[in-house]
């Protein structure tokens, strides 16, 4: 990377956001630092119960009993958004930061048309009146490729077929033209061919706006086609870091070596998918050591005592690509076995 | 040798669709008079193989799992036949169909709603063993033990409920539950769909184990077409109640003939970042099977459409030996 280090629009150090439950204490975002550079696509990958939507809503204060964000710094515009009163972060949202949601058709008001629920943002947050929110609605209607925008908007969400709902959903959270934009699996319920209409469209929009993005999804197909960089999460916490194309080539953790091992890519059979043995483990009542060591097979192989003792750091072990492995970071006491120097 | 002979050629069909119609009725009023039918299943035929695997795969709405249901007839058929063994699964009755049940078994999508949450769940493994009455009790009891081993369960698990497992665990119950009277044929629908990636992987290779082990033969119904290329040896894509094409796995994803799965194909995600793609991306959305398009019903979203897509139906035909495609211009894709 060459030339003056770029500011980050938002710069998230050390999030937690832990559920206090009946049952415990579940640690669902334990410890995030990312960054997301103006313009930029990040990808932000795991499994069920990782911990990347709790982020997401974290980011837009959106957590809420018996949810809390209890430690970490989220800096945005030269801001700690997380010390913000109520009214300054909603000033944020939609103006600054907008989301877009998995389940359009549940995430849009049902009695309220399409043409509102997108005029009501130009009104509550331009103050423009009711005439010129509309026909501004209309507009951006017609940006996201609904055919025939005038007769649309006075659509109802449950006239709307899910790919046009998600649509909906895109033109709201872009009609402020926020920096940056949080799409939570907003491609998942879709059926394929209409997630791929969806993903032009946030394509083509981010290009134009030169918004930034962070895409968080399960399908690793989506990231390597959107994202232009990646985390992966586990557990709650970052366990890799890197430009997409790299993580691809050569994934360092042994939890993204398998979920990359263990999806059958079109074009190419295998006999036999990759298998990571067992399940994310509880949240509540985690192990010492690495979460991810209880169904690591490296960590047999390679017979290390470190994983269930101590948790790894995220440390840059090639350029611009981190990892939280004890395979490629060394202690006194513990020599790893694939250090890179 | 001659054990090395084509063994593709030795193989019976073990099941075929012909002609099936699932209409579904949609009533109104107080008098709750039809107004319209759901053209959930348009005039299917199709024939699978003992011992292979047919994939069917189409998006939402295409009645693919309507297929499924069908066959077993969870749901009744409206016309056309399922032959089976020789038999045709539709015109039987009570005590005939309850026999063929036992070698045509079901694997659901969910795997959180199809467990019944008050049983234990041995018992729910079991209760096609109680129900034809096979073997004592203690022999269907081993029976079971025996599946869920297979399936890579435990046998404390027999006693604990479904609450007590995960996702992905709920499946193998599912498929130990289809296995347990050890059928013949299993419709796997959309086995997993609901689960996550790393997980999804682990009942794959269980289920392609068990194909070997007890030679069977899937109908794997899904939408994830990495996932169907994966486990089938055939696959048939469908779109709005009807079969758009089929043709031999590994002919399908070298050479799709018909436009819909030429716009599915390379509308699929792949994990590799370094590929650059042609994209066909459809416009519009997928029709409603409550007034599906006339002529061909893929006519108003398809990129090469002619005129008379939107007023004659293409029959499904066999384009190249083995390769059926319901389109009247497939021949210009064979360029």
């Amino acid at each position: 990377m060459s030339g003056s280090q770029p500011v980050p629009l938002l710069d998230i150090k050390n999030l937690k956001t832990y559920f206090y439950t009946e049952e415990g204490v579940v640690r669902a975002v334990d410890g995030v630092d990312l960054r997301v550079y103006p313009g930029e696509i990040v990808g932000l990958v795991g499994e069920s119960g990782c911990g990347k939507s709790v982020t997401s809503l974290s980011i837009m204060r959106l957590i809420s009993t018996p949810g809390k964000i209890t430690d970490g710094e989220i800096w945005f515009d030269g801001k700690n958004i997380l010390n913000l009163s109520q009214n300054e972060m909603r000033d944020i949202r939609g103006n600054f930061i907008s989301m877009i949601f998995q389940q359009p058709q549940t995430s849009l008001n049902p009695i309220f048309t399409a043409g509102d629920q997108i005029a009501e943002v130009l009104q509550v947050h331009k103050f423009l009146e009711k005439k010129e929110a509309w026909s501004s609605a209309v507009e951006l209607l017609r940006l996201v490729g609904i055919p025939d925008p005038e007769r649309r908007a006075k659509s109802f969400p449950h006239e709307l077929s899910g790919g046009q709902a998600q649509r909906v959903m895109i033109a709201i959270a872009l009609a402020l033209l926020p920096q940056l934009l949080i799409a939570d699996e907003p491609t998942t319920a879709l059926d394929v061919t209409i997630q791929a209409q969806i993903l032009d469209l946030l394509r083509g929009l981010q290009e134009k706006f030169q918004t930034a993005v962070i895409l968080i999804t399960h399908d690793l197909g989506v990231i390597a086609e959107m994202a232009e960089r990646v985390a992966v999460m586990y557990a709650g916490k970052i366990v890799e870091q890197a430009d997409v194309k790299p993580l691809f080539r050569e994934p360092l953790h042994p939890y993204t070596q398998g979920l990359i091992g263990s999806i059958p890519v079109l074009g190419k059979i295998k006999d036999r998918l990759e298998v990571i043995p067992g399940s994310v483990p509880n949240l509540i009542n985690l192990p010492p050591g690495c979460r991810f060591a209880a169904r690591c097979r490296a960590r047999e192989n390679y017979s290390l005592k470190i994983c269930t003792a101590t948790e790894p750091e995220l440390i840059e072990v090639l350029p611009e690509h981190y990892v939280r492995c004890w395979l490629y970071q060394s202690t006194t006491d513990h020599q790893a076995p694939l250090a890179r120097n | 040798m001659s054990l090395l002979m084509n063994e593709s050629t030795e193989k019976k069909d073990l099941i075929q669709i012909k002609n099936l119609v699932t209409y579904f009725p949609v009533r109104s009023g107080l008098l709750q008079r039809t107004v319209a039918w759901v053209q959930a299943v348009d005039d299917v035929s199709f024939t699978i193989r003992a011992g292979e695997t047919l994939g069917l795969v189409g998006e939402s709405g295409c009645g693919k799992t309507t297929v499924g249901r069908s066959i077993l007839r969870l749901v009744e058929p409206t016309s056309g036949s399922v032959i089976f063994d020789g038999k045709d699964v539709l015109a039987l009755r009570r005590k005939e169909l309850k026999d063929v049940r036992r070698d045509m078994q079901i694997i659901f999508q969910d795997p959180y709603a199809s467990l019944d949450p008050r049983v234990p769940i041995g018992e729910s493994v079991m209760e096609g063993l109680n129900i034809h009455n096979i073997g004592s009790r203690r022999e269907r009891r081993d029976l079971m033990i025996d599946t869920l081993r297979k399936v890579g369960l435990e046998d404390y698990h027999a006693r604990r409920y479904p609450h007590e497992f995960s996702g992905g665990q709920r499946q193998r119950i599912g498929i130990a539950r289809a296995l347990a009277l050890r059928p013949r044929f299993i419709i796997c629908d959309e086995p997993v769909s609901a689960l996550d990636v790393s997980i999804q992987s682990q009942v794959l290779n269980i289920l392609k184990d068990l194909q070997a082990d007890f030679n069977l033969t899937y109908l794997f119904i899904a939408h994830n077409l990495s996932v169907v290329e994966h486990i089938s040896e055939r696959v048939a894509v469908m779109y709005l109640g009807k079969i758009v094409e089929v043709t031999s796995r590994d002919t399908l994803f070298k050479m799709p003939l018909h436009p819909y799965t030429q716009a599915l194909m390379s509308a699929i995600p792949i994990a590799d970042p370094t590929l650059k793609r042609q994209r066909t991306i459809l416009k519009g959305d997928v029709p409603s099977p409550l007034h599906p398009p006339s002529g061909c019903r893929f006519h108003p979203r398809c990129p090469v459409a002619k005129d008379n897509c939107s007023v004659d139906e293409p029959a499904l035909r066999e384009i190249r030996p083995g390769h059926q495609v319901a389109c009247h211009y497939a021949e210009d894709f064979l360029k």
